[in-house]
């Protein structure tokens, strides 16, 4: 099983309304994926909670249907 | 998750100061992200234990849900979670894994 990029840009603006995303299809297999996550949402956040953030807005598809997902998160810079 | 599988997962992050859930072995790692992280230890000198997710069904999927973290591997030093391979990859260029090693009394 795999993912689009859409779709998974999809499921992230949705808890992430503000986000700026960018996605990389890392081996263009669908399911290697390398995230870049910018939203106000993150602000003082570790970054442990600003990626289980993102885990859970992908809605249990982390770790099935998608096997990677590399993220890079943080707060839009003043 | 069953309180059996919950109770086996704290004692072991409570007996090991640097414990590392991966697949596979340290040694013989069985997946690139569990390979990475091991990678990053082994160049610190970091001395660390570590659980084969793949050898104990429970283990692997109890984690996940105890971590509140869907992918393997996962580090945990002095019984708090760190991350996984991006955050410890992220850690270890920015240097932040030596900073957070030496306030947790570690040396490297």
């Amino acid at each position: 099983m795999a993912m689009t990029a859409l779709e998974i840009e999809e499921l992230i603006l949705k808890t992430f309304p503000d986000a700026k995303i960018t996605i990389d299809d890392l081996r263009g297999d669908g399911d290697h994926y390398a995230a870049q996550i910018i939203s106000e949402k993150f602000k003082g956040k570790t970054r442990v909670q600003q990626h289980q953030m993102v885990y859970n807005a992908m809605d249990g598809k982390m770790g099935k249907e998608l096997h990677a997902l590399a993220l890079n998160t943080s707060a839009p810079k003043d | 998750m069953e309180q059996n599988t919950k109770e086996k997962i704290e004692n072991i992050i409570k007996d090991n100061e640097i414990l590392l859930f991966m697949k596979g072995t340290p040694v013989m790692p069985q997946c690139g992200f569990s390979a990475a992280v091991v990678g990053v230890l082994s160049h610190m000198g970091v001395k660390f234990n570590s659980v084969n997710v793949l050898e104990d069904a429970d283990i692997r999927e109890g984690i996940k849900e105890y971590s509140d973290w869907p992918t393997i591997p996962q580090l945990y030093v002095k019984n708090e979670f760190v991350g996984g391979c991006d955050i410890i990859r992220e850690m270890h260029e920015n240097g932040e894994l030596t900073e957070y090693f030496e306030k947790a009394g570690i040396t490297v």
